[in-house]
């Protein structure tokens, strides 16, 4: 009986190894040509933290943190595991209603998908922390990490520092290489954009294996894989807290820019757009609130005008004519024009000079102390019509070439985002507007010879052409960061264009020294005599940029000590009249504030009162008092309309007037910001001095 | 005293071996599955508290049990094998009245000390030894249909009790007789059928009605004309040629979606499709729709989704014990129980997967192997009954596992934590051992 059907054993145990077939080879499949199941295992089971390092300080010239860390927390919620969650408690804590909580979670998906951790309240106050912390049982899927948050000391230099902010699609994009997450925050603006790489530092990992639940189990193998987080390192900067304190409590209610560089190295002492702003202000949840108001403010306190704003030098670019006459040959320190008025040696193109009196364009020394429009006219058309280039076109590109030695029309490469090259004309722009090669001379474009006609140069420039003058010949790159803590090769590679020397020209001492001394008579009997630096000699040079639109634009420029300078400075303040009457005590006590550390107590009270002169355009006030008010779309509208024209009209009128004394064309690019500001409105009381209180 | 002796001396020890192996790999596997690293595992194994623990509790209890068979004679399991299966079925009813409801099936029966039996585990090895004893009777021919017949309804009552205790899983296991019945003598044609049906069910789920009705009766041509020449002889290949194909495409268009919208409950018909990567739509399933107005919601795979990620992350040498993220995080559902095989490939991989299996093939032989050196029938039948009801639940759980079967939750023999489960089978494996340590008798 055993024996019967014995075959049919066999046939059993070829169906059972069968079935184990068909499963070694499932298991094949599963566990050896499909990748898939281990990254699905670890995105299930590992959770990764991610460990922010302390970001990098900013430190002055002497060791003063202009910034530091401290640390605030983000309630975070992954929406995937927030049911569950007790929303109205979650509701009542925060303060929002539950259409916003629904919002804000289907922004999180949005953004970050269902199952990572996104943003939910960012930095959240001490006390919202607390009462947070205590209820967080009864959140699931919410979780309050931790965020380093920065503040700063001495309320001082917003625009320059920058301000650090959540990254958002559109740099995930652009910076896809380096590592970026969504909820990172990452410098946005001045150093902290320029230096993000040195000062982020690396971010560390720590993985956990958490459960089903997402709680966490522990480390995941005991953490080998987890990295560590490595703080940024810090920036040594050229500023002068005080320095810079004292230059913007200077330009308080003003519009204008002031910047101040040490000649010898290039770093920058302090460097000042107003209105500038409280950088306290957009650090934390502060940031929200004020965000929107600082864009939409009129006056633009975000925007730098020391390196966008675009003037026209005026009297102030003299010494640099006289620098390209010099190095061209055409004159002698001690060449001289005779000047009863003015310039007419262009017939129809006559411009006036301040001076009637005989000789006082006797020499090179002279004629700037005097500020003798006539001589720079003549020597202006000596360096276009030069014989060795042959026609006006050439002589222009020399001419326009030495300017962009001297650092105008061309970007400085400040180490700060977006700066501005301003304007120095090319040929074809003047092909163009005179309608051919042919139909232009330097009698056209005389006024470029006394700033003025289509050129402009950023605060910056005016600073920068200081330092060339200061040093006779030669400038480092204006810069902030001097150097950075444990530099490597590629910070060495980033710093290496600001320790490169620029020798621009190669004009004897003897001539540059005539420079020196006519920029040194105007602090003496000239323009800028009464401005004072107790125990200093300095040399200087003032402007007036005329403005069609209201009152002219006060510039000062100088550079002091005389001899071995240690600081030059440039200093534009709009609708600020001559540029003796307000750029220049600016100036002089920023010097003296450098020089002499203090101020001296009979220079005080005149600081005091330079500090509440209030300069702002009636427009910009207008602004403030209208800001609430509906109106403001129907004025916008207008105001669109408006600009387009009167925009025209000026373009056309600036190059064809036949311009007065000082009288000041002003390019189509300026135009445009002084409309702006114009058509705009106004500070009423109260509102300025809740901006103000913001500041020191 | 003598009779001490004569225990040890027909046992076959490779399998005590290899049941001791299996218990320890299962009670380890609990232990990882439970393990904290807070935890002091000593103190937890003794405890009684933790699974792992009871596990090692039912395991000391399996060997006293082991033992008391290994002394009985086997002239008892001959002698009581009916009485045990109405024993055993009447314990199976007696769930309908006393039943505990445990993970939506009724099939438990309480007992003392926070633990419950489920007679559907120990019924097996009733219906083993009572398929035995009938068809080791002198008076059957097993060639004749009404033994067949008889024999199949024996195999069956107790799956048709426990789908209606919505156990349905186990019900299935029932069918592992057939290999037996098959060995026994019963035509290839009804296991070659019963495969055909379930092909034909699978290829229904994969492929679209009219497409499939199409390529049957392609297939049915092309049959036709490949057998012209016989059919041209006798016409009754013909007619088989059409009932076949009139009884396929029935099958296909209204049996299948009758037995998933009437005969199978939602849950489990979303099951099946689920396992080969379909939806069902619950609004068809006529059972739930009687039981509920709300609308039945969509089941997903989550379980075998996520048992398959645990195996599939262990690669070629696994995580290494008490490593496996998966298994540390929880996050397959019953993995003490049904899923345990998914903790065991994440954390050994496929190369301790692979061995894991080979000992249970290795024992899988070897019962084979002492079924066909029997001098009896019913021992022989008894042996073949262990080793096809092992090979089920072996089938069905890893092949659930591993998403490649609908997920009937049946247990892993051995390994998977639960006392019925480990003592049943025991049962079964040492009533085999003590069968076999006399098999120079001739048991009727």
């Amino acid at each position: 009986m055993s024996v019967f059907n014995q075959s049919r054993g066999r046939v059993i145990q070829i169906i059972i190894t069968s079935v184990f077939l068909i499963i070694t080879f499932q298991l094949i499949n599963l566990q050896l040509f499909s990748s898939k199941y281990k990254l699905a295992a670890e995105n299930n089971a590992i959770y990764r933290k991610i460990i922010y390092p302390d970001r990098g300080i900013i430190f002055d010239r002497n060791k003063k943190a202009l910034l530091e860390n401290t640390i605030s927390f983000d309630l975070m919620v992954t929406p995937a595991e927030s049911k569950g969650t007790d929303t109205m408690a979650l509701c009542n804590l925060l303060e929002i209603d539950t259409t916003e909580y629904k919002k804000r979670i289907r922004e999180a998906i949005f953004k970050n998908t269902r199952v990572k951790p996104s943003v939910f309240e960012p930095l959240l106050g001490p006390e919202l922390y607390a009462k947070l912390n205590e209820n967080m049982y009864k959140f699931p899927g919410f979780v309050l990490s931790e965020r380093s948050v920065r503040t700063y000391p001495y309320n001082t230099a917003g625009q320059l520092l920058g301000y650090i902010a959540e990254v958002d699609t559109s740099f995930l994009r652009k910076h896809k290489e380096e590592g970026y997450e969504m909820g990172d925050y990452a410098g946005m603006n001045g150093l902290e954009r320029t230096y993000e790489q040195v000062l982020m530092g690396q971010r560390g990992i720590k993985r956990y294996i958490r459960d089903n639940k997402s709680r966490i189990q522990g480390p995941y193998e005991n953490g080998v894989f987890d990295t560590v987080a490595i703080a940024g390192r810090n920036l040594f900067t050229s500023i002068d807290v005080e320095v810079q304190q004292l230059a913007e409590q200077l330009l308080q209610n003003k519009i204008g820019s002031a910047v101040a560089i040490n000649p010898r190295t290039g770093g920058i002492i302090a460097m000042v757009s107003s209105p500038s702003y409280n950088p306290n202000v957009l650090t934390g949840n502060a940031r929200r609130k004020n965000w929107g108001r600082m864009i939409m403010d009129t006056a633009k306190p975000m925007y730098n005008r020391a390196i966008k704003g675009q003037y026209p030098p005026g009297s102030t670019f003299k010494p640099l004519g006289a620098l390209v006459a010099l190095d061209e040959g055409l004159i002698t320190p001690s060449y001289g024009v005779s000047c009863y008025g003015g310039y007419g040696a262009c017939g129809g193109v006559y411009v006036r000079c301040e001076h009637k009196n005989a000789g006082h364009a006797a020499n090179l020394r002279l004629a700037l102390a005097n500020s003798c429009n006539s001589y720079f006219s003549d020597i202006f058309r000596k360096a276009i019509d030069n014989k060795k280039y042959g026609n006006t076109i050439q002589g222009y590109l020399k001419w326009k070439e030495y300017m962009n030695a001297f650092g105008l029309g061309r970007t400085l490469e400040v180490d700060l985002p977006s700066e501005d090259k301003a304007s120095i004309p090319d040929t074809s722009k003047y092909n163009h507007f005179f309608g051919g090669a042919k139909r232009w001379n330097s009698c056209s474009v005389l006024t470029l010879g006394i700033g003025q006609d289509k050129m402009t140069e950023t605060p910056l420039q005016m600073a920068n052409i200081m330092c060339i003058i200061a040093n006779r010949g030669y400038y480092f790159p204006p810069h902030f960061v001097d150097s950075i803590e444990n530099e490597v090769e590629a910070d060495t590679m980033l710093l290496a264009k600001y320790r490169n020397k620029h020798i621009v020209t190669r004009i004897s001492d003897s001539a540059y020294q005539a420079v020196h001394d006519g920029m040194h008579d105007v602090t003496v009997y000239g323009t800028a005599a009464y401005i004072k630096i107790p125990g200093i000699e300095y040399c200087a040079k003032t402007g007036t940029a005329q403005n069609p639109h209201g009152k002219n634009h006060s510039i000062f420029v100088a550079f002091a000590p005389k001899d071995n300078p240690k600081i030059a400075v440039a200093v534009v303040v709009e609708n600020g009249g001559y540029g003796s009457v307000v750029a220049g005590p600016i100036a002089g006590f920023i010097m003296e504030k450098y020089l002499n550390d203090t101020i001296s107590t009979e220079g005080l009270p005149r600081v005091e009162t330079i500090t509440k002169t209030n300069l702002i355009p009636d427009a910009i006030k207008r602004w403030y008092y209208k800001k609430d008010s509906l109106r403001i779309a129907k004025i916008a509208l207008e105001e669109a309309a408006a600009k387009a024209e009167i925009q025209e009209e000026n373009d056309k009128a600036n190059t064809e007037a036949i311009l007065e004394s000082n009288a000041i064309p002003i390019s189509g690019k300026d135009t445009n910001q002084k409309i702006k500001i114009k058509s705009s409105f106004m500070l009423n009381d109260d509102k300025r001095k809740r901006r103000d209180s913001g500041k020191p | 005293m003598i009779k001490q002796h004569k225990i040890s001396q027909g046992v076959d020890y490779t399998v005590i071996w290899l049941y001791a192996i299996l218990v320890a790999i299962g009670i380890l596997c609990i232990f990882m599955v439970e393990y904290r690293t807070d935890t002091d595992w000593i103190q937890t194994f003794l405890s009684g508290k933790t699974n792992y623990s009871k596990q090692l509790i039912f395991a000391g209890i399996c060997t006293i049990i082991a033992t008391l068979i290994l002394l009985t004679d086997s002239k008892l399991f001959t002698a009581f094998a009916n009485l045990m299966y109405i024993f055993g079925i009447l314990l199976m009813l007696s769930t309908f009245v006393i039943g505990k409801n445990i993970s939506g099936s009724k099939s438990w029966i309480p007992l003392a000390g926070g633990f419950n039996l489920q007679p559907v585990e120990i019924c097996k090895i009733f219906t083993a030894l009572a398929l035995a004893k009938y068809l080791s009777r002198q008076e059957t021919d097993f060639t004749k249909l009404k033994s067949q017949i008889i024999a199949g309804i024996i195999c069956l009552l107790p799956a048709v009790i426990s789908v209606a205790q919505h156990e349905s899983g186990m019900a299935l296991v029932y069918f592992s007789f057939f290999l037996v019945m098959f060995r026994e003598g019963l035509s290839p044609i009804v296991l070659i059928l019963g495969f055909s049906f379930v092909a034909l069910i699978i290829s229904t789920l994969l492929i679209e009605p009219n497409t499939l009705a199409i390529i049957l009766t392609v297939a049915a041509i092309v049959v036709i004309y490949i057998f012209r020449k016989n059919i041209k002889r006798s016409k009754g290949i013909l007619y088989l040629i059409l009932l076949i194909w009139i009884a396929s495409v029935g099958i296909q268009r209204f049996a299948v979606p009758f037995i998933f919208n009437n005969v199978l409950e939602c849950y489990q018909s979303a099951r099946v499709y689920s396992a080969f990567g379909k939806d069902y739509d619950c609004n068809l399933n006529q059972r739930s729709a009687k039981k509920t107005d709300k609308a039945p919601k969509k089941p997903d795979d989550y379980n075998v989704r996520q048992s398959k990620i645990a195996i599939g992350s262990g690669g070629l040498f696994g995580r290494g014990f008490l490593k496996g993220t998966q298994t540390r995080g929880k996050y397959v559902p019953e993995q003490h129980t049904d899923f345990i095989f998914a903790s065991l490939g994440e954390a050994f991989g496929f190369v301790g997967s692979f061995l894991f299996l080979l000992i249970y093939l290795f024992l899988l032989f070897k019962i084979i192997a002492i079924a066909e050196r029997q001098r009896s029938v019913f021992s022989r039948v008894y042996a073949y009954s262990v080793a096809s009801i092992l090979f089920f639940h072996i089938a069905f759980n890893i092949c659930m596992t591993l998403g490649l079967f609908p997920s009937p939750g049946v247990t892993l023999p051995l390994i998977s934590y639960g006392g019925s489960s480990l003592v049943s089978f025991t049962i079964l494996l040492f009533i085999l051992l003590r069968l076999d340590a006399d098999r120079q008798m001739v048991l009727r």
